[in-house]
């Protein structure tokens, strides 16, 4: 494989075999240096199989990778110098207060005491840990030892970073503040290599997206393109009367040139989107028609829809059922 | 958009260059001896700090000591030697070393346990020596083990031991029980890292602990046991380890037995450490 500059991970054709499983069987990545690459997949997808082979935490059963042109199965050891790697679970110290954690990691990689002592200080204020920063991790919540793995990965300021799953198991509010996280390391030149069971996730936060369904990827490229190969927004209005309907039907359908699906017990119409503005040019001609709308919602097309799409298969359904694994490889 | 330079191959270090600048480092391709050293201190502090958190975890080289030596010297004494008093000579060194075998299988089990942890998931995609998480809490537990002799020794002072060896001698014992703990752990470690859990290690560490300490003169005179008995007793290193602390302690004496004992625990090393090592190797 040539060096490619500009790839922060390069990896073709990976494979894992568990027994006679192929947790990850022939995986190509191109990761570019300064993006936000989202992994997305359903449990047991192989997302974490995948990072841990690229982060030397598993030996590469075929196929090769290289992190910043270094062989991951030659130089394991330049490959752990460039890489902070937040795990699945949160693997810092329970006996450790915060400040400890960080300190230990620190120094283990080689920071001077002070050096040590600053970054820690610099990182719990970042991540808004500074009142916790010594009190032991065993009374931390779960969004708070979240915080703290994130911040043990990037003591040396690492230029590419993992994320296996970020924010499952966080509330709203800290999963906002994660992604803040995220995008702040970015700006700062990071590569960041996540993984994540939630299309919102890979939307708000990725440049580009591969989709991995049971060891295989089956679809890659921005959330823009993937979504539209994949499944259509839909505009959902609440009308204030039933007899409006057909009008409203009427009118959204000569907007988006499809038909509209009514459901008149509930004064209900849903009307199918090309683009998620045509919303904005529905609602203005109900307006202009003097149709009354009590309450409206826009949705975007699911992960299942678009494991519906990509796989032919809703995305938790039948992920363990190695029978169904057979006849769809 | 960014440079990559690697210098020839057979240079230790390479230079990586990104724009950013947040990547502007040299990179070792492999852990030099005093990262080593120092990253093995780290983590001895770690697992230090694990102690003082938990103290539970002390009770096998604090209370236990404790309360075996009066129980064992008020118990045996008349029956083996006539007399507490003159027993405690006898048990005393017995007891250090059964405290300190003690000692040796928390240091397996709590390898074990440690490794099923998060935080080892992080050691092992840190840039560190492979080794460094495993000798770093043997080299904690040398504090362990000098906390159980050093008691055994005072509880048996305050019982009314009176050490022949004087100072230099009872320092000398602690010395070489500090060493043997050490030594021996290894046994304990290399369970530890093939073992499939933490209760598994202590079941077979309890299994290989129990004869090792009773199977030798530790309580009771080699003298009196039956001939197939004695003859194992006499070749355990636990015996040597034990007849050398007395020789040190009650005369201040260096004789032959430190030499065997030495002798025994440098083999003990000789064939666990390079296990241990590599099955750890193997799970890191
Ligand atoms: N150590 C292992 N031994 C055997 N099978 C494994 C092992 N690790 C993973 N697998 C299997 O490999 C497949 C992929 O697992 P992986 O953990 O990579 O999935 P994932 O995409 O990360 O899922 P999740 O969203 O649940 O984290 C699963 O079917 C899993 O059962
Ligand atoms: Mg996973």
């Amino acid at each position: 494989m040539h060096t490619n500059d500009t790839l922060a991970v390069h990896a073709q054709g990976l494979v894992k075999t568990f027994g006679d499983q192929r947790a990850v069987d022939g995986i190509d990545l191109e990761v570019r240096r300064g993006e936000v690459f989202g992994v997305l997949g359903p449990n047991g997808a192989g997302k974490t199989t995948t990072l841990k082979m690229l982060a030397t935490l598993l030996p590469i059963d075929g196929g090769r990778a290289e992190v910043f042109g270094h062989d991951v199965s030659r130089e394991g050891h330049v490959i752990r110098q460039l890489l902070g790697v937040t795990g699945q679970y949160a693997s810092v110290d329970e006996n450790l207060t915060a400040t400890e954690n960080l300190l230990l990691f620190g120094r283990l990689q080689g920071l001077s005491r002070p050096e040590s002592k600053r970054r820690a200080a610099t990182l719990l204020e970042q991540f808004d840990l500074t009142e916790a920063a010594n009190k032991p991790i065993s009374a931390f919540s779960g969004g708070m030892r979240r915080r703290l793995d994130l911040a043990a990965s990037l003591i040396t300021r690492p230029p590419l970073i993992f994320l296996d799953e970020p924010t499952t198991g966080l509330d709203p509010r800290t999963r906002g503040q994660m992604w803040d996280t995220i995008r702040e390391l970015v700006d700062e030149g990071c590569t960041v290599l996540l993984t994540t069971q939630y299309l919102d996730e890979a939307d708000q936060l990725a440049d580009r997206i591969a989709v991995i369904d049971r060891g295989v990827k089956v679809a890659e490229g921005t959330s823009d393109e993937l979504k539209s190969s994949v499944g259509r927004s839909s505009l959902t209005v609440h009308l204030a009367e039933r007899d409006d309907l057909v009008l409203a039907a009427a009118t959204a359908r000569g907007l988006v040139g499809e038909e509209p699906v009514p459901s008149p017990e509930a004064r209900r119409l849903s009307v199918p989107l090309e683009r998620s503005e045509q919303a904005v040019d529905v609602l203005v001609a109900l307006r202009e028609k003097g149709i009354g709308i009590e309450s409206l919602t826009v949705q975007k097309p699911s992960l299942d829809e678009v494991f519906l799409a990509l796989t032919g298969h809703t995305a938790d359904s039948d992920t363990d059922d190695s029978a169904s694994m057979e006849a769809a490889s | 958009m960014s440079t990559l330079t690697t210098t020839p191959p057979g240079d230790a270090t390479q230079r990586v260059t990104v724009d950013t600048g947040v990547l502007d480092r040299r990179l070792a391709t492999h852990v030099s001896l005093g990262q080593t050293v120092a990253q093995t201190m780290t983590l001895a502090w770690r697992a230090t700090m694990k102690m003082r958190r938990n103290f539970e975890q002390l009770f096998d080289v604090t209370i236990q000591p404790l309360l075996f030596t009066a129980m064992f010297a008020y118990i045996f004494g008349g029956a083996i030697s006539g007399s507490v008093k003159d027993y405690l000579p006898v048990i005393i060194p017995g007891l250090i070393g059964q405290t300190v075998l003690t000692a040796c299988i928390a240091t397996g089990v709590q390898l074990r346990e440690d490794m099923d942890k998060g935080v080892f998931d992080r050691f092992k995609v840190l840039p560190i020596a492979r080794i460094a998480p495993l000798a770093g809490p043997m080299v904690a537990d040398l504090v362990r083990y000098a906390i159980a002799s050093t008691l055994t020794f005072g509880t048996g002072i305050a019982m009314g031991y009176r050490p022949g060896g004087g100072v230099l001698g009872v320092f000398g014992a602690i010395l070489l029980a500090i060493v043997t703990g050490w030594s021996l752990a290894w046994i304990f470690t290399w369970f530890g890292t093939v073992g499939k859990t933490a209760q598994g290690v202590q079941g077979i560490s309890l299994m290989v602990m129990f004869p090792l300490t009773f199977l030798s003169n530790a309580f009771v005179p080699t003298a009196t046991m039956p001939g197939w008995l004695r003859a194992f007793a006499d070749v355990n290193p636990v015996s040597h380890v034990i007849s050398a602390i007395r020789e040190l302690a009650n005369h201040g004496q260096v004789t032959a037995e430190v030499g065997w004992a030495v002798l025994g625990c440098a083999v003990v090393v000789a064939i666990f450490a390079p296990l241990s090592v590599r099955s750890f190797n193997r799970k890191m």
